[in-house]
């Protein structure tokens, strides 16, 4: 599956170019952090490479393989929960791939209990938080042992206890082997989080950089006013 | 005179009086009924939530033409599965003609498109809520058609039950189909149209506050078992 | 889950299966017949006493003639009981029925407002009658449904010399003698009813009998058994048990044994 490689990725949407020649190549290793203004096309980026969109335009190179079946994971910024229980949410996602229904309900209560929420294994999703539902997400995705994980903003409107919990745990899916790339605007967290940086805007790459020289010498003009933007907000956290 | 009085006075006492007759009526009628509305459950829903998540072309006209169908009068379904169960229709080998079988497919064919109608409602709305997540995570449409039954389980329940009221107080096919034959075919809605052909008003009255009676008590039912679930699946 | 919702599913099916065929488990006949024969409630007093008698169970269909004969030439009956000489011989003729024989007779009765604003009567005979109602304008309903009811009508029209084609006074209801009944009490009309049906019809309000007694409202019924020639799974042994029962010195005792009130209601005919 690595390196992936996205050559010149073009979708339009209402006559607007949304991606407009968007290139990226990614390793196998680390997590990946998307920086980029409101509106950039960070969210369109992640649909297109977990299949929900078709680019109009663009290829994207899989290792030199096929488009994997499985192996793609997806949390959302907003996730849906099944009226269901949890462990019926978690074990969901194992459905498709053919897992025994024996095994499905141990794998699930394992990250149900690694992402602290087996105690509440048998409750209905639908009674969760916020914070607990993006733990409840994360589970869903990680129980597929992803080989790419691709996370939209999961700390979005969290508080920062429940923010801690989430990075704690992307960073004990990272060392399990699996690829992140993931989307924010909290820059403590992508200093935290990142071992690179892409920092999109108007639908293209402007900067792919390793996250300390990003931060220290950004070089692209946009990638410098965002960061600035953000700046007070970062020194108070 | 006060007619209306009479009526439910005669309701009261055919009720706790637990006429015998009466209750073979309403038995059959729920059997009849029930079965249907079983059928119409498993046909129609599934039915309904492929439309509602399918992408194919000629699903709208489909769409268009199963919610037509909800108002299809009964007598029109009852004539076409007569002509169909008559000795000299194409199944009539089987002689189902005036039997309680009759009346089960002809009220099937009457739930059918009103419980796929609202089944298929009740599942494209989940679907655009589902759609990505189900995607994302690679189900195949009709696994995921699976999956929304299952989830929409508790608003299906209306579909059930708008089938059963349906079902339950349907006059037309049952009595072309069925006969009317007395302890055979004779339901509750047959029974009231004859009381209200021999002019026997209150006891029609009667009967059909019988029958607002079971259809009330089994939607009292289907009410507490969803402020349950609800309950227990927020 | 799946699996107990397939047990759920069998068992469901089972149990309505073993009903309708405990409920069928004796031989059985279907009988078309009219409406105005089950509604007077004759069926009710005579049936049990054949099915007694030969545990055959006899399964009424009530129709209108014309619908009962249609029945017949389409297999779905194995006797027809109706009422319309004329239809029942052709019936015969054209081979969808066995032979014809005479059951019992009937009459019909001239049904108005008590107030009898036509004068009805006063009539010297049922042409009479007819030809008052008419003069007068005075509202009718009619069966028009093509029963033995209506059919009887019609020729009673024709012997009055009276065109009811688009007259505004004339009402077709398209239903059965009951509700025809109903309609003509709520519009305080006139209308033609069998007298057995009339006998058993409770919501009379201001209609009462006008004209009734004139030989030519004699209405004869007549039995036939579905042709097994035309129909092979009509059950034949059965029917021509009933048939034999029917117009025997005992199915002939059970009808003049019918009553309401004191009114015997049908007349057996001897052959
Ligand atoms: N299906 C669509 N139809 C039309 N426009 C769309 C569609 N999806 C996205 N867009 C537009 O594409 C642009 C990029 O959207 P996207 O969701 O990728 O932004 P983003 O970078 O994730 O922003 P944010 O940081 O606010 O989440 C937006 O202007 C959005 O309105
Ligand atoms: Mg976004």
């Amino acid at each position: 599956m690595f390196p992936l490689r996205v050559s010149d990725l073009r979708w339009h949407a209402a006559g607007r170019a949304v991606l407009d020649g968007l290139s990226l190549e990614l390793g196998g290793e680390g997590i990946t952090i998307l920086l980029g203004p409101n509106g950039a096309g960070k969210s369109v980026f992640l649909r297109t490479l977990c299949g929900l969109l078709e680019p109009d335009a663009g290829h994207i190179d899989w290792g030199g393989a096929a488009r994997p079946e499985f192996g793609v994971a997806m949390v959302f910024q907003q996730p849906k929960m099944l009226r269901d229980s949890l462990l019926g949410n978690v074990e969901l996602a194992l459905r498709p791939l053919k897992v025994p229904a024996a095994e499905r309900q141990a794998r699930a209560r394992a990250v149900l209990e690694r992402v602290g929420l087996l105690h509440r294994a048998r409750d209905s999703a639908r009674s969760l938080s916020g914070g607990e539902r993006q733990r409840l997400a994360l589970a869903r995705a990680w129980v597929t042992r992803p080989r790419l994980l691709l996370l939209d903003e999961p700390t979005a409107s969290l508080d920062p206890s429940s923010v801690e919990a989430i990075e704690r745990i992307v960073r004990e899916i990272r060392t399990e082997g699996t690829r992140i790339l993931m989307t924010t605007h909290n820059l403590g967290q992508a200093t935290r989080l990142a071992d690179d940086v892409v920092f999109i805007d108007a639908g293209r790459v402007c900067e792919h950089a390793p996250v300390q020289r990003f931060f220290a010498r950004p070089a692209s003009p946009a990638a410098r006013l965002y960061i600035q933007g953000e700046l007070p907000w970062r020194m108070a956290f | 005179m006060n007619g209306l009085s009479l009526a439910f006075s005669e309701a009261f006492s055919l009720l706790a009086g637990f006429d015998h007759r009466v209750a073979e009526i309403v038995l059959l009628s729920l059997q009849v009924s029930g079965l249907a509305v079983l059928f119409g459950t498993l046909i129609g829903l599934p039915l309904g939530a492929c439309l509602g998540v399918g992408r194919f072309p000629g699903r709208q006209v489909l769409v268009v033409l199963l919610n037509g169908c909800m108002g299809l009068p009964s007598v029109v379904v009852g004539v076409v599965v007569y002509l169909i169960l008559s000795r000299s229709g194409p199944l009539g080998e089987f002689g189902l003609l005036y039997s309680a079988t009759a009346m089960v497919i002809a009220q099937t064919f009457l739930v059918v498109p009103l419980m796929a109608a609202i089944a298929r409602q009740v599942v494209e709305d989940a679907w655009r809520d589902y759609e990505e997540e189900l995607t994302a995570m690679r189900f195949r449409w009709f696994d995921s058609v699976r999956v929304l039954l299952h989830d929409c389980r508790h608003s299906l329940m209306v579909a059930v039950l708008a089938g059963l009221g349906r079902a339950m107080s349907e006059v037309g096919a049952v009595m072309i189909v069925g006969g009317n034959i007395d302890r055979s075919t004779r339901v509750m809605t047959t029974a009231i149209a004859l009381e209200t052909s021999k002019g026997d008003l209150p006891l029609a009255i009667a009967l059909g506050t019988v029958l607002l009676g079971v259809i009330l008590l089994l939607n009292a039912v289907a009410y507490v078992l969803r402020q349950w679930a609800t309950r227990r699946y927020a | 889950m799946a699996n107990g919702v397939l047990k759920f599913l069998t068992s469901a099916v089972f149990s309505v299966t073993a009903m309708v065929s405990a409920a069928q488990a004796g031989e059985s006949i279907v009988l078309a017949s009219t409406t105005s024969t089950e509604q007077s409630g004759l069926f009710n007093f005579i049936l049990p006493i054949f099915e007694k008698s030969s545990g055959i169970a006899v399964k009424v269909v009530a129709l209108g003639t014309g619908q009962a004969l249609d029945v017949g030439k389409r297999g779905d009956a194995d006797v027809l009981l109706v009422h319309d000489r004329a239809a029942e011989d052709k019936f015969v003729a054209e081979g969808y029925g066995v032979e014809r024989k005479d059951v019992m007779y009937n009459d019909f009765v001239l049904v108005g407002p008590a107030a009898d604003a036509a004068g009805v009567k006063g009539a010297k005979d049922t042409a009479d009658a007819f030809g008052r109602i008419a003069k007068k304008g005075s509202n009718w309903v009619s069966r028009g449904d093509r029963s033995g009811t209506h059919a009887a009508e019609l020729r009673f029209w024709g012997s009055a010399g009276v065109d009811v084609k688009g007259q505004g006074w004339y009402k077709e209801a398209g239903a059965g003698m009951g509700p025809t009944l109903n309609m003509a009490a709520g519009m305080g009309a006139y209308t033609l009813a069998d007298r057995g049906t009339w006998a058993s019809f409770k919501n009379r309000q201001d209609l009462t009998i006008v004209y009734a007694g004139d030989p030519k409202l004699y209405n004869p019924y007549g039995v036939m058994l579905v042709n097994p020639a035309r129909h092979p799974h009509v059950k034949k042994a059965a029917g021509e048990k009933f048939i034999a029962w029917i117009t025997s010195p005992d199915g002939r005792r059970a009808i003049s044994a019918y009553k309401i009130g004191n009114e015997q209601l049908f007349y057996p005919l001897s052959r």
